[in-house]
C-alpha cells in the first residue's frame, strides 16, 4: 500500500476547516462502529466511496480498498474457523482435537463478513481523512491543547513522506548496483537498517529546524477567528446528523442484527430509511461546490 | 560605530566524541547590514560556524564549547536556539529537512505562530514574505510536491518570515540550476540592501556571490585563515588557497593580469582598459572557432560505434505531464557529454531511461552494454557499516579507497563518498580496477582495445554529482571522468555547474521541458550562453570558445602585446 498524503484539492471537504472535517470523519467512524445491520453498513460504504469521488480522491480510495480486502478476507476465514455459535452447518471438518468439532456455519460466515465490512469502512474513512483533512491545521489545534504532543505529531507527520521518499531513493540506488545489488534476507535487513538509520538523522535535522524556528517558545498558539464558511456549516450539520442517525439506529432498533445462533436481520421501512438517511446525510454537503477552489 | 549584531570571541567547539576541534579560537564581529561570505573547502568548519551562530552548537548537538557567541546582545550559552531564533533565520543545505509541515502556507505561518503573533499579523507576514520571494502561487501547494528549487525558496521564506536581523545560509544554491541560483543570490542582495538584513552565507561557488558581498571570511581547519574585502580575499587566495580562487581570478592570474576581478563586470572593464577585450569579430566567431586542443581529440576518437542510442523517447505520467518529449540522443564510446537544463527539465528522468530504471512510454533505448548510473545522493548507496562491505577490493583499489575499508561510509568526506559510490555502481572487475589504479597513481597502463574495456559499463551516467562539493573535489572528479572517457567509456553527466561541465565534457546537451533544445560541442554551448556559461566565457564574451581559465589565458596571451602585471 502506498502512503497517502493530504493535498489541497478543489472539493467541499477540502474547503472545510480541519476541525469540522475531522469531526465529520469521526461521526462516520462512530456510525461504522455502532451499527451492524449489513444493509446499513453497505449504505455507509457507498456513502464513503461517493464522498471520496466527490472529494477527488476516488483513485486513492480504490487503492486503500485493495489493502482493506487483504485485511478483510482473513477476518472472515478466522471467524468461520473459530466461531462455534452458529447452528446452520454447511461443512463438517470432523474432530480437530483441542479445537473441538470443526463445524463451519453460515452464521459464522455472515458475522465474519459483517465484521470485515466494518473494518473495511473504518480503513476507508481513515484514508479519506488523511487525504482530505489538513494535518497541519489539526496540529495547530492540538498545539493549543498539548505542546509536546503537537511537537511529536509534527515530527511524525513530516517524517512519513520523508521516510517514503528516502526508502524509494535507497531502493532505487540499490537497483543501480551491478547485478541489482544485495538480494535475500540479508540484503533486505541491510536496506532496512540504512533506511532506519537515515530516518534518525532526518528526524534530528527536522527537530533542529523546529528548534531554530522557535516551536518551543509559544506553548499556546493564538486562536485565529475565522468566519464559518458554507462548507464548515454543511459538514458540521452532516456530522451531527450522521451521529444522531447512528445512535437512533442503534438504540431504536432500526438497525437490529443478530448473527447467532440464527441470523436475524429484519429489513423494514426503518432500516431502509436509516440506510438512505445516512447516505443522504453524508453526501449532501458535497452538493454545494461554491467557493471550493484552493 | 554601532554594536555588532553577531560576535564570536575565541570560540572553540568539538562535536561529541570527536577530539579534533571543528572550530578553533574563532573570533570575528558582524555589523548590522553586512553581507559576509564564508569561504573554505569542505569540512573546514563553515557549517559548524553557522550552527554555532544560531545556538544549535552546543545546545542541540552537544559537545564541548569554549568562548562566547553573542547575537543581538544575547549570549548563546545562556540562550538556546529557540530564543536566538527571534533574531536569526537559518537555511541549511538540504531543503528536504527544512520543511516541517505539509503545506507552504503552514510552513510560512509556523515561525510566526510559534513566536505568538496574532492571527492577523501571521496572515500579513505570510503574504508579505510570499510576495517578496515570488512564492505566492505556491501558498496552497503541498510541500512534498515542490521541486528542489521551490523547496529551497519556501525554506528561505520560512527562515525570513519572522523578519530576522541575521540570515544564515549554508550552500543554499547547491541544488539549484544557474537561473534559480542567480535569482536566490539577487534576492539575498535585495534583502540586504532594502531591509538591512545581515547575511552570513557559506558557499563553494564564490563567483556567484562575490560581487554582492562586503566581506569574505575564509576558514581552514576550523580557524579563520583570512578575513577581509572580496578583492583582498582573491589576492590572498591566489597565494595561499588556489582552490578557492574564482575562475575569473584564476584567468587573470594565468594571464599575468592584476588585480584579480571580483566579478565579470570588473574583469571586462579591466580587459577593456588594457585593450585586451576580444573584439566583436572574435566574439562573433565563437561558434566557428575551434576550442583549443580538446575538440581535435574528440574528432580523432570519433567512431561509428554507439554506446547508447535514444530514439524518440517519451516519458508520460498517467494523469500527469510528459516529462520527456521525443528525445533523440546518441552517445559514442569515449564521448563525454554534459546534460544541462533548469530544475525539472527532465535530466534525471533521461538518465534513468538510459540506465533502464524507467521504460519509455514511447520510443526506444538501445545500449551497447551496461549503463552505470550514479544517482544524486551518494549516501543512498551505503547500506553497510564498513566501506569494505560496500564494494569489491578491486573496485576500492581502483577508487583509491583501499586504506579505508574499515571506516564507516558515513564518516568519509564528500569526495571520498562520491568515489565510493562510483566504485559501487561502476565496478569494472579486477583487470579494469588495476588499470584505473595505474592511471590514478601514474603507473603503467595496459593497452586498451577500442571501445569500453571488458567488464566495464559501456556508459557511465552521473546525476548532479557535484552537489555540495568544493572546487578541489570537483576537479578530481572531472579528472576521473576524463580518464574513464579516455579508456572508451561514454560518460554523460547531468549538472547545473557550467564550470564542471566545461572541465569534464566535450559536448553539451541542453534540455528544456523534456526536449533537447541544443546539442553541440561544449565550447559552442557553454561559451555563448547567458546562464549556462562559464565565468571565463562570460568575461571573454564567448571569444574563441574558451571555457576554462587556462584556455582563456592562452587566448588573452595571443590577443595582444601583453604588458601585464602592474
Amino acid at each position: 500500500m502506498g502512503l497517502f498524503f493530504y493535498r489541497r484539492l478543489a472539493s467541499p471537504l477540502h474547503a472545510t476547516r480541519a476541525g469540522v472535517g475531522a469531526a465529520w470523519t469521526l461521526a462516520l467512524t462512530a456510525a461504522a462502529v455502532l451499527l451492524y445491520q449489513p444493509l446499513v453498513l453497505l449504505a455507509l460504504l457507498a456513502a464513503i466511496v461517493g464522498a471520496a469521488a466527490a472529494a477527488g480522491v476516488g483513485h486513492e480510495l480504490r487503492r486503500a480498498l485493495r489493502t482493506a480486502t487483504i485485511v478483510a478476507v482473513p477476518i472472515v476465514l478466522v471467524n468461520v474457523l473459530a466461531s462455534r455459535q452458529g447452528l446452520t452447518v454447511f461443512a463438517r471438518l470432523g474432530d480437530l482435537g483441542p479445537f473441538g468439532q470443526g463445524d463451519l456455519t453460515v452464521e459464522a460466515v455472515v458475522y465474519g463478513v459483517v465484521i470485515a465490512l466494518k473494518v473495511t469502512i473504518v480503513i476507508l474513512i481513515a484514508t479519506l481523512a488523511s487525504l482530505a483533512v489538513d494535518p497541519d491545521a489539526l496540529l495547530r489545534i492540538l498545539r493549543r491543547l498539548s505542546f509536546r504532543s503537537a511537537l511529536t505529531g509534527s515530527l511524525a507527520v513530516r517524517m512519513i513522506p520523508l521516510l517514503a521518499a528516502d526508502s524509494a531513493r535507497l531502493a532505487e540506488a540499490q537497483r543501480t548496483r551491478p547485478h541489482g545489488g544485495l538480494e535475500g534476507v540479508r540484503g533486505r535487513v541491510a536496506l532496512l537498517g540504512a533506511i532506519l538509520g537515515g530516518s534518525l538523522d532526518r528526524a534530528m535535522d527536522v527537530a533542529a529546524t523546529l528548534e531554530v524556528r522557535g516551536f518551543a517558545t509559544a506553548p499556546r498558539a493564538p486562536r485565529a477567528p475565522r468566519p464559518w464558511s458554507r462548507h464548515d456549516i454543511g459538514f458540521a450539520i452532516s456530522a451531527a446528523a450522521i451521529l444522531a442517525l447512528a445512535l437512533l439506529g442503534r438504540l431504536g432498533g432500526a438497525a437490529s442484527f443478530e448473527a447467532y445462533p440464527l441470523i436475524h436481520m429484519p429489513i423494514g421501512g426503518g432500516t431502509v430509511a436509516l440506510a438512505v438517511g445516512l447516505t443522504f446525510a453524508a453526501l449532501l454537503p458535497f452538493g454545494d461546490r461554491r467557493g471550493i477552489d484552493p | 560605530m554601532s554594536a555588532p549584531l553577531l560576535s564570536f570571541e575565541h570560540v572553540t567547539y568539538r562535536y561529541p566524541g570527536v577530539e579534533a576541534a571543528a572550530l578553533s579560537d574563532v573570533s570575528f564581529e558582524l555589523a548590522p547590514g553586512e553581507f559576509c561570505l564564508l569561504a573554505g573547502l569542505s569540512g573546514q568548519g563553515k557549517s559548524t560556524l553557522l550552527r554555532a551562530a544560531c545556538g544549535l552548537a552546543p545546545h542541540f548537538h552537544g559537545g564541548r564549547f569554549a568562548g562566547r557567541v553573542t547575537l543581538a546582545g544575547l549570549d548563546s550559552r545562556e540562550n538556546g536556539p529557540a530564543r536566538l531564533g527571534a533574531f536569526v533565520g537559518a537555511l541549511f543545505q538540504d531543503p528536504e529537512t527544512q520543511l516541517v509541515t505539509s503545506s507552504v502556507r503552514a510552513e510560512l505561518s509556523l515561525v510566526l505562530e510559534s513566536r505568538g503573533h496574532e492571527p492577523a499579523a501571521v496572515a500579513r507576514g505570510v503574504e508579505e514574505v510570499a510576495l517578496a520571494l515570488g512564492i505566492d502561487a505556491l501558498l496552497d501547494r503541498a510541500t512534498y510536491d515542490l521541486s528542489g528549487g521551490e523547496k529551497q525558496r519556501v525554506a528561505l521564506g520560512a527562515a525570513l518570515a519572522g523578519r530576522p536581523a541575521l540570515v544564515l545560509l549554508d550552500e543554499p544554491t547547491s541544488q539549484l540550476d544557474p537561473v534559480a541560483g542567480d535569482e536566490l543570490i539577487g534576492l539575498l542582495r535585495r534583502l540586504n540592501q532594502e531591509w538591512e538584513t545581515t547575511i552570513l552565507l557559506a558557499e563553494h561557488r564564490l563567483e556567484r556571490c562575490l560581487t554582492v558581498a562586503d566581506r569574505v571570511i575564509s576558514l581552514e581547519r576550523g580557524r579563520i585563515a583570512h578575513d577581509g574585502l572580496p578583492d583582498a580575499f582573491l589576492e590572498w587566495a591566489a597565494g595561499r588557497a588556489p582552490a578557492l580562487q574564482t575562475p575569473g581570478a584564476k584567468l587573470f592570474a594565468l594571464a599575468g593580469l592584476h588585480p584579480a576581478p571580483v566579478g565579470v563586470r570588473q574583469a571586462r572593464a579591466t580587459l577593456r582598459f588594457r585593450g585586451l577585450l576580444p573584439s566583436g569579430d572574435v566574439l562573433g566567431s565563437a561558434a566557428t572557432t575551434p576550442a583549443p586542443k580538446r575538440r581535435a581529440s574528440v574528432r580523432r576518437r570519433r567512431r561509428r560505434a554507439t554506446a547508447l542510442r535514444m530514439r524518440g523517447v517519451w516519458h508520460e505520467l498517467r494523469d500527469g505531464p510528459a516529462i520527456l518529449r521525443g528525445v533523440d540522443l546518441v552517445l559514442e564510446p569515449g564521448e563525454s557529454v554534459a546534460l544541462m537544463g533548469r530544475n525539472g527539465a527532465g535530466k534525471s528522468t533521461l538518465l534513468r531511461h538510459a540506465a533502464g530504471l524507467l521504460e519509455p512510454t514511447r520510443g526506444r533505448v538501445d545500449r551497447a552494454g551496461t549503463v552505470a548510473l550514479l544517482l544524486q545522493n551518494p549516501g543512498d548507496y551505503f547500506i553497510h557499516e564498513r566501506v569494505g562491505d560496500e564494494a569489491s577490493p578491486a573496485s576500492l583499489l581502483a577508487a583509491g579507497l583501499q586504506q579505508m575499508v574499515e571506516r564507516n561510509p558515513s564518516d568519509l568526506s564528500g569526495g571520498e563518498r562520491q568515489r565510493l559510490a562510483l566504485a559501487i555502481v561502476a565496478a569494472d572487475g579486477e583487470a579494469d580496477g588495476a588499470r584505473a589504479n595505474g592511471a590514478r597513481t601514474g603507473g603503467p597502463q595496459p593497452s586498451l582495445p577500442a571501445g569500453a574495456p571488458t567488464g566495464a559499463p559501456a556508459v557511465l551516467a552521473l546525476d548532479e554529482p557535484t552537489r555540495g562539493m568544493d572546487r578541489q573535489v570537483k576537479a578530481e572528479l572531472a579528472d576521473e571522468l576524463r580518464r574513464r572517457a579516455a579508456r572508451g567509456q561514454a560518460v554523460i553527466v547531468a549538472t547545473h555547474d557550467p564550470e564542471f561541465a566545461a572541465a569534464c565534457a566535450d559536448r553539451a546537451v541542453l534540455l528544456a521541458e523534456g526536449r533537447v533544445i541544443a546539442d553541440g560541442p561544449a565550447p559552442e554551448l557553454l561559451a555563448g550562453g547567458w546562464y549556462f556559461a562559464t565565468e571565463t566565457a562570460r568575461i571573454l564574451g564567448g571569444a574563441g570558445g574558451a571555457l576554462l581559465p587556462e584556455q582563456g589565458a592562452e587566448l588573452l596571451r595571443g590577443l595582444a602585446p601583453v604588458e601585464v602585471a602592474l
